[in-house]
């Protein structure tokens, strides 16, 4: 079977009834899709499948092949942030982050969709999310923040933040 | 894990009737959100599965009065459609499942282990839906409640239903990022000014009911869950037919 994921093509061998979160995460050791509860019910292993948020633990390899895969690896770089990991950045919306690659990529489907800064439409956007760390109001606020083409300087957040200024490492 | 030593992808109706055959030893795939997790902790073991999603029995049309949708259309194409079944389907799950669990795993789903499942059943219910399926003996159409009551070793192919005069839906939620429906009452009256209510959420599948509030928690079997006690269905139910008739009667 073929799988493309992130631009990169694969050979993947594990079997057809694997689920797609398994076969990125054991064989393609593709670690950013978590396994949280591997029923559906958490979304932390949600991935774009030809730019559509979709639970890779309830979906098998066989349905996917020849699609393109998305991970948060495919979002951006540590040097090349993408605009929502910036904005996760700025607006301190990972606390732990086993929540955040499916958060981002559920977020990411929503504003390729034209998704709004309204705080019920990306609650509707990101329901099936669940994130024990944040209280969710970070993470809709870094969701609006994109929607609205904010940009943001995450060397002054660390600073105006009371923080040590890691110099643009962030 | 276990693997299936078949995976079957059809890419028409007919292929996927003459793959699934009598069905024995066959599981059916529809999106999956129902047995795939069963597959991943090893509860389902697969030695022939058919997947749905490429066999063209996807999506919703009209022709004169009637609608038919076929089994694989994902729940987020019906969230549009007049109630009951519109509101019902946007009640279910998050925009994600939806867009991945079909019409036939819906009808299809057993009852869950700790919450009910299978919300679909009860508008289809109310709008006497024929259901059309295939198996042993070939090709079948029956009102849903006998698809129902009667359903293993079937592969659902559409669902067919007159368009109402009028509909109504009403849901006690489980407050939950999920939202599982506790219990729910459809209601729907047809071009002949027929009333049909149906309740899901309930021990077994979705049932029909009389119409009679007081007598609706007798009328069908209420259980306990993780999200509601029979004792606290019993209570509800009547207040939800209450609402859908009052629905109904404005609508007219
Ligand atoms: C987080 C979460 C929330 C959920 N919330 C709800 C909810 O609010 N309400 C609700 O009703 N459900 C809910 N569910 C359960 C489930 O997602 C839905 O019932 C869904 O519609 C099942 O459809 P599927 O296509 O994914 O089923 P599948 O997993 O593909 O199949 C389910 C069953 O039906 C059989 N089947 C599938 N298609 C056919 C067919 N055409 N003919 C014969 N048999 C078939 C399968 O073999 C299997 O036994 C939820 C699930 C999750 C994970
Ligand atoms: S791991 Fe897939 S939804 Fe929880
Ligand atoms: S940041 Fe910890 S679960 Fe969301």
């Amino acid at each position: 079977m073929n799988l493309t994921v992130n631009g990169v093509a694969h050979e993947v061998e594990s079997g057809p009834l694997t689920s797609l979160l398994d076969v990125l995460r054991e064989e393609l050791a593709i670690t950013s899709p978590k396994a949280g509860c591997e029923q559906g019910g958490c979304g932390a292993c949600t991935v774009l499948v030809d730019g559509v948020a979709r639970r890779s633990c309830l979906t098998p390899v066989a349905s996917v092949q020849g699609t393109e895969i998305t991970t948060v690896e495919g979002l951006g770089s540590p040097s090349d942030l993408s605009p929502l990991q910036q904005a996760f950045t700025h607006h301190y919306a990972a606390q732990c982050g086993f929540c955040t690659s499916g958060m981002m990529l559920a977020a990411q489907a929503y504003i390729d969709g034209g998704g709004s800064d309204g705080h019920e439409a990306i609650q509707e956007a990101i329901a099936g999310h669940v994130c024990r760390c944040t209280g969710y109001v970070k993470i809709i606020d870094a969701i609006a923040a994109v929607a609205r083409g904010d940009e943001f300087d995450l060397t002054v957040t660390a600073s105006s933040a009371g923080m040590v200024n890691l110099g643009g490492a962030v | 894990m276990t693997q299936a030593t078949e995976v079957l992808v059809p890419t028409s109706p007919d292929e996927a009737a003459a793959a699934f055959g009598d069905g024995s030893g066959v599981t059916v795939i529809g999106g999956g959100t129902i047995v795939m997790p069963e597959i991943t902790y090893g509860r389902l073991k697969v030695g022939k599965a058919l997947l749905l999603g490429k066999a063209g029995l996807s999506g919703v049309s009209r022709n004169g009065g009637t609608v038919t949708i076929g089994a694989a259309t994902p729940i987020a194409d019906l969230v549009d459609l007049p109630p009951p079944l519109g509101p019902c389907a946007a009640n279910v799950a998050d925009g994600e499942i939806r867009a991945q669990a079909t019409l036939g795993g819906n009808v299809c789903a057993g009852p869950g282990p700790d919450a009910p499942r299978g919300d679909l059943q009860g508008p289809l219910l109310a709008l006497d839906a024929t259901a059309r399926s295939t198996g042993p003996g070939g090709e079948r159409s029956e009102p849903l409640e006998s698809f129902l009551d009667d359903r293993a070793g079937r592969l659902l192919l559409d669902v067919s239903f007159g368009e109402p005069a009028a509909g109504a839906f009403a849901a006690l939620d489980y407050p939950h990022t999920h939202e599982y429906t506790v219990l729910a009452v459809s209601g729907a009256r047809g071009a002949d000014g027929a009333v049909r209510l149906a309740a899901t959420g309930l021990a077994d599948h979705a049932r029909t009911l009389s119409g009679d509030p007081d007598a609706a928690a007798s009328e069908v079997r209420l259980g306990d869950d993780a999200l509601a006690s029979g004792w606290y269905r019993q209570q509800v139910l009547p207040v939800l037919v209450r609402r859908v008739l009052a629905d109904l009667e404005e609508a007219r």
